[in-house]
């Protein structure tokens, strides 16, 4: 086995002793005494991958809610031209949905214009233009797949791997299996835009993983950090001179009593006041160029159309804000962000709510991505574009529905796409049939992409892993084998 | 969820788990528990296990891998390894042959399997199926030690080892121990003081009363229920609100809760404790209470979602009942026999529906709170008339999806009704259109497997079976007496290891929730079956007993200071040389903080409170759909248990600190050391507040004459003991300091100082003590129980 390695590994030795583990094992079972004051100090230092691998921080944006693929990205002419038709039975009988009445069901094409772009001819709607410009980053994925079709079961299987709660999200997992290269600021930082998702704080939890891994949030407005700021009237002269001495006195008890888990204490007090700092100048955007806020769309008003499904205002702005962030972040050594925007839920009104949402979404993704790529950033950094599902072809035509106007929940087939860290730009990776009903070819299962974004971090993963109730669990679930999408790996 | 980081010093009782165990074993001697399971668990049953039984075999249980296999050839033949095949194919050249097919195994791990064939293939019974033994506390030589019989088995084997047990702790030491472990909350600074005075005077004898009277004087305080309550909430995954994307507030969620603190202040015998909460509704004459008990099952989640399969969700949370009986009363883990055989434990799929079957014909229904009024029937028929179908349609309202979003408002308003009319929801038995159980294909409700016929209610088949009292068919009743009957050989283990767990930090069988063939073998094996055998026979199942009896121990006793000539050789204690030290648990984080400032309200019970919070936290939950309106009064400084605990917002103190989500049974905390619990302390209102609080208490002291014995009882507060020449002269220096910057920043000091503004001092010097107080609550030694 490679040395370098055997963070993330099984050793034999590891899965015994953490075998024997209460609420969970842990990586850091297998460390002697002599390094538990550092490890205690610092689970977050930087650890080595499996093997070389591209990406070295991930942006996730997560448009909860699920928008419409068929809107977006999945272009299917067929659908508009059975427009109103009616589903053969055998293709309904074992569905369910959240919704919509089987029995008088009818298709519903889209009115959207689709064109494709980039080299590799792919499709995008009138409503990405700026996104579609950037084609031959994307790496589209057109036929995911989920085994959850209500929110926070399938908003939980795209962050965790399955539907259960407790589990860690990807960004912990990351931030467990990885650490983080700044240790100023939290490995795995999360961004909110609109209302609460369905599945709230449940999406960036560290489930059974050290609560260190847990997603932090990060706030637009006022302090950055929950509890970041000095207390009220506290000057940061006396903010140090305060903890000065309690890691005097705090080293005298460890004198006393011999505990690490103490220099653990003093040193994290240390990094809180590190954070302090480091969490405001990363939130400062005085030293971003005008067109840098400009080309995000920072600032922007939201527009005074329908389609805002209970977002709040400010909707535009905080999200291209979000953006901008995130590369921040990364750009800082952050590892793994989440923005959350949650409000594609179109039951109803899809067009003018996708619209909205579209065009508060297009703008700064596009920017991020051709940013990243212009600071040489986009080589180590996955954007990923996801939802917890997708929407029928059918409309949704659930009683007291005047006009059919929407879609209901569809998880059995989806887009989700990705943008750097190695992945193959420009590709459009499986076929749904002619409907988009489901796959026609290469069908995804979510845990088969999540465990191609671990591959691209250089991560095997069937080997990073955490020892739970008498098993070695893993983002992608030991309830079936994933697959890593060797196409996808540029 | 936060059932998370194991114990800081689980991490440490795991590493050496194996060792002592081979310092005992006889040269050259082959035990499988120890050497052999490891092996086959870890290199054969993902092929050869309960789930697939590759060639036909399967290394699960003697009888699996004894059975015939595919090709014929024996797997195992007791003596002769040649003649096994499961040695065979480990050794062959032949690529194609060989085991585990990837990799060959190490030959020492060949050496292993092959000697144990070949001294017989013993596979013993697994230790935690075995009955509870009723071991004779062994002899040791430093019999002048021993307090009780826990120290018998402790000293034999630190003897046995050449170690000695560390000396006892101070006495201000084991005071603060004693009222941390048994109630939560720190000794008042006085109690502190004479408790100290009087052992400093008294001979042994008189020490062992002092010592005794503190134990009883704790174990009889209304705290203590909150304290051990908490514990068993968390096995309970106990939240005030049901969980997924509507998480709607449950506001009778803590008709439980106070049950709980309730039973166990009465000292409620663990055996009838479970009696109640398993099928209290079944019990002859059953009252409001019994009945109430059996809310523990219904603090599972609900998902009320537009467009969910009711059915669905309903079958999730009887499996979810089933799993979590398994890990808190059997530390078995049977989730993953909802869908197949158990990989390496004996629990195949029926055995997990067998149990499914005692749950699959509850219901909750409706009953007044307390005790019922005089109309009660009258009031029941009301609330029938009014909410028609859905009034005891509480579980089954949802399967029709067009109704699903009218229903979710109308249970919402219903909730509210029943909160302002005292009802609340306990499990009922179903008594007509009872549902039939069938074993469910891959753990699908969509495929119940009606060929290999109807389950009937029963208890795994590697257990004592169930006694169902000469009815045709065992209930819901007998399940919950089979629990705590004498013959079941888990419950009595499995809890006095976590009563144990609570007392020393770590568990004598270090996988408290999992005694299987992966879980933890016992550290003290003898010991473990002593308490367990006492806990049932001697104790009555009395908590309060057990805890009396350990915490009266020398081994509890004895000093947390780390022992560095121990550090190589036991890391993790797990030979209990000392006593461990941790950061306590989140609510008591923030229970002494304001306990110390002055704050705390020592009021129990009663619906969940709303301390201050960020104004953005509850605005995380779905739609925005919660609001956090701070509580008024007293309840805004309650214990940290009485927090409404919303599961998709949950508040931030808590969760900085390793409180569990409440997804699933927790029966032990993680102790995580990071920096946001830093800003936490520092700087969150509700700590801030209480710093503010805490100078104001010091400065309105007109007993304390000036700065420097203000110092002294700061941390005659915080810590309850003196504070020595280094620490008065950080605290007085740092003191300067701030008098220094505020006597020129008089805004400043308005704002730090806050609402607690003391009367006797210039702001100046308020503000500086502020200041100067949330060093000493940010102590290490103050949020440690040592």
């Amino acid at each position: 086995m490679n040395p370098q390695s055997e963070s993330l590994l099984q050793t034999r030795r590891q899965f015994l002793t953490t075998s024997a583990s209460g609420p969970g094992g842990a990586a850091l079972t297998s460390m002697l005494a002599a390094d538990q004051a550092r490890a205690a100090a610092n689970p977050l230092a930087p650890k080595p991958t499996h093997f070389p691998g591209k990406a070295k921080a991930c942006i996730f944006i997560f448009m909860a809610g699920a928008p419409s693929q068929l809107d977006l990205f999945d272009f299917k002419p067929k659908l508009k031209e059975f427009n109103g038709k009616k589903l053969p039975e055998d293709m309904l009988k074992n569905m369910r949905f959240a919704f919509l009445q089987k029995d008088s069901a009818t298709l519903l094409g889209s009115s959207r214009e689709f064109k494709q772009h980039g080299q590799g001819g792919m499709w995008f709607s009138d409503l990405l233009p700026n996104l579609a410009r950037r084609a031959d980053d994307i790496c589209m994925i057109k036929t995911m797949q989920t085994n959850q079709f209500n929110h926070h079961p399938g908003q939980l299987v795209m962050q965790t791997g399955t539907s259960m709660w407790g589990f860690p999200s990807a960004g912990s997992w990351l931030s467990y299996g990885l650490g983080t290269e700044n240790q100023n600021l939290p490995s795995y930082v999360v961004l909110t835009a609109g209302r609460g998702t369905s599945g709230g704080a449940t999406l960036w939890q560290s489930g059974f993983l050290p609560s260190i891994h847990e997603g932090v949030r990060f706030r637009t407005t006022g302090s950055p950090i929950l509890n970041l700021a000095n207390p009220d009237g506290l000057p940061t002269s006396l903010q140090r001179k305060g903890l000065d001495a309690l890691a005097a006195l705090n080293k005298k008890q460890f004198d006393a009593t011999g505990d690490a888990e103490i220099q653990g204490r003093i040193s994290n007090y240390e990094l809180a006041f590190r954070m302090q700092a480091a969490a405001p100048e990363l939130m400062d955007l005085s030293g971003e160029k005008q067109s840098t806020l400009d080309a995000y769309g920072v600032n922007r008003p939201d527009p005074k159309k329908k389609g805002n499904r209970g977002g709040g205002p400010g909707t535009y702005s905080t999200f291209a804000n979000n953006c901008l962030l995130a590369r921040r972040m990364v750009e800082r050594g952050v590892r793994f962000v989440n923005i959350f925007h949650a409000s594609c839920d179109h039951h109803s009104g899809l067009d003018e709510g996708l619209e909205h949402n579209c065009g508060m979404a297009d703008q700064p993704i596009a920017a991020l991505i051709g940013d990243l790529k212009e600071r040489g950033l986009l080589d180590s950094t996955m954007v990923v574009w996801g939802s917890e599902f997708g929407r029928t072809s059918l409309g949704e035509n659930r009683p007291g529905y005047k006009k059919i106007s929407g879609r209901d929940h569809h998880p059995k087939a989806f887009s989700a796409w990705m943008a750097g860290g190695g992945c193959q730009g420009g590709l459009s990776y499986g076929e749904t049939d002619e409907i988009g009903w489901e796959p026609a070819v290469d069908p995804v299962h979510v845990n088969d992409f999540q465990a191609t974004m671990l591959h691209l971090f250089g991560i095997d993963h069937t080997k990073l892993n955490y020892l739970h109730q008498g098993a070695a669990m893993r983002l992608t679930t030991i309830a079936r084998e994933a697959s890593v999408l060797k196409k996808m790996v540029a | 969820m936060k059932a998370t980081t194991p114990l800081r010093s689980f991490t440490r009782a795991l590493f050496v788990s194996l060792l002592p165990a081979a310092a005992f074993a006889a040269p050259g001697s082959v035990d499988f528990q120890r050497d052999v399971q490891p092996i086959l668990a870890e290199h054969c049953a993902s092929c050869h296990g309960g789930v697939k039984k590759k060639g036909g075999l399967s290394l699960a249980t003697r009888s699996d891998a004894f059975a015939d296999t595919k090709s014929g050839a024996p797997a195992i033949v007791e003596g002769d390894a040649e003649a096994s095949e499961l040695i065979v194919r480990l050794i062959t050249d032949d690529e194609d042959d060989r085991m585990p097919p990837e990799e060959p195994l190490s030959g020492a791990d060949i050496d292993v399997l092959k000697r144990w064939v070949a001294e017989g293939a013993k596979w013993p019974e697994h230790w935690s199926l075995k009955p509870i033994a009723n071991p004779q506390p062994p002899a040791v030589e430093r019999a002048d030690w021993v307090r009780n019989a826990v120290d018998r088995f402790v000293l034999a084997r630190l003897e046995s080892e050449g170690i000695k047990p560390s000396s006892e702790a101070a006495p201000r030491t084991l005071l603060r121990r004693l009222s941390l472990d048994l109630i939560g909350l720190a000794p008042d600074a006085a109690r502190s003081d004479a408790f100290a005075a009087a052992w400093d005077k008294a001979g042994g004898v008189e020490r062992e009363r002092l010592y005794s009277e503190a134990v009883d004087e704790l174990l009889n305080s209304p705290h203590f229920g909150e304290r051990w309550g908490r514990h068993w909430l968390d096995e309970a995954r106990y939240a005030d609100s049901s969980g997924y994307e509507k998480d709607s507030a449950r506001a009778d969620a803590f008709h439980y809760r106070d049950w709980v603190i309730n039973s166990l202040n009465a000292d409620m015998p663990f055996d009838e404790f479970t009696i109640r909460q398993i099928a209290g509704d079944l019990l002859p004459g059953a009252s409001i209470d019994d009945r109430v008990a059996t809310q523990f099952h219904l603090m599972c989640q609900y998902n009320l979602e537009g467009g969910v399969d009711a059915e669905e969700d309903r079958t999730k949370r009887v499996a979810d009942r089933v799993t979590t009986i398994g890990a808190v009363w059997l530390a078995t883990t049977v989730e993953c026999t909802s869908c197949h055989n158990h990989p390496y434990d004996p629990m195949s799929q029926r055995d997990f529906y067998r149990v499914y079957a005692f749950f699959n014909n509850t219901d909750p229904v409706a009953v007044f709170a307390g005790t019922p009024p005089t109309d009660a029937k009258k009031r029941l028929e009301e609330r029938a008339k009014k909410w028609g179908p859905i009034a005891d349609l509480i579980e089954q309202q949802v399967s029709d999806k067009n109704l699903a979003t009218k229903l979710q408002g109308q249970l919402t308003q219903m909730r509210r009704y029943d909160n302002d009319k005292g009802f609340t929801r306990v499990l009922g038995e179903r008594k007509e259109n009872r549902r039939v159980t069938y074993l469910f294909h891959r753990g699908s409700f969509l495929q119940p497997d009606k060929e290999s016929g109807e389950v009937k209610p029963a208890v795994p088949s590697a257990f004592p079976q169930v006694d169902a009292g000469g009815k045709s068919e065992a209930d819901r009743l007998d399940f919950a007496k089979w629990l705590v009957a004498p013959e079941n050989p888990l419950t009595s283990r499995v809890t006095v290891n976590k009563v144990w767990m609570r007392l020393f930090g770590a568990p004598l069988v270090n996988s408290v929730r999992d005694f299987g063939m992966r879980g933890a073998v016992p550290s003290h094996p003898e010991l473990l079956d002593w308490l367990a055998h006492h806990f049932m026979h001697d104790a009555k199942w009395s908590r309060k007993s057990l805890i009396r009896l350990i915490v009266r121990s020398a081994a509890y006793r004895q000093s947390s200071h780390a022992r560095p000539e121990l550090a190589e050789r036991d890391p993790d204690n797990r030979l209990l040389a000392w006593q461990a030290r941790f950061r306590v648990e989140a609510e008591i984080v923030r229970d002494l903080f304001l306990q110390t400032a002055g704050l705390l309200s020592e009021k129990t019970g009663g619906p969940s409170v709303f301390p201050p919070l960020a104004a953005d936290v509850a605005a995380l939950s779905y739609a925005n759909n919660f609001k956090w309106k701070t509580s008024p009064g007293e309840d805004r400084y309650r214990r940290g248990l009485y927090t409404f605990f919303k599961r998709t917002a949950p508040d931030p103190n808590l969760v900085a600190f390793d409180c569990p989500d409440a997804s699933m049974t927790s029966p032990a905390r993680g102790i995580s050391n990071t920096p946001l619990q830093a800003l936490t302390t520092l700087q969150n209102e509700v700590f801030h507040e209480a710093a503010q609080a805490f100078a104001k208490r010091l400065l309105n002291d007109a007993s304390l004459p000036d700065d420097a014995a203000r110092i002294d009882c700061a941390f005659a507060l915080a810590l309850g003991r003196p504070c020595d020449v280094d620490e008065r002269k950080a605290m007085a220096g740092l003191l300067a300091e701030a008098k220094a910057y505020y006597a020129k920043q008089a805004e400043d000091a308005a704002r730090l100082i806050g609402p607690h503004r003391a009367g006797r001092v210039s702001a100046a010097d308020n503000a500086a003590w502020v200041a100067a107080v949330r060093v000493a609550l940010n102590l290490d030694e103050f949020m440690t129980r040592s």
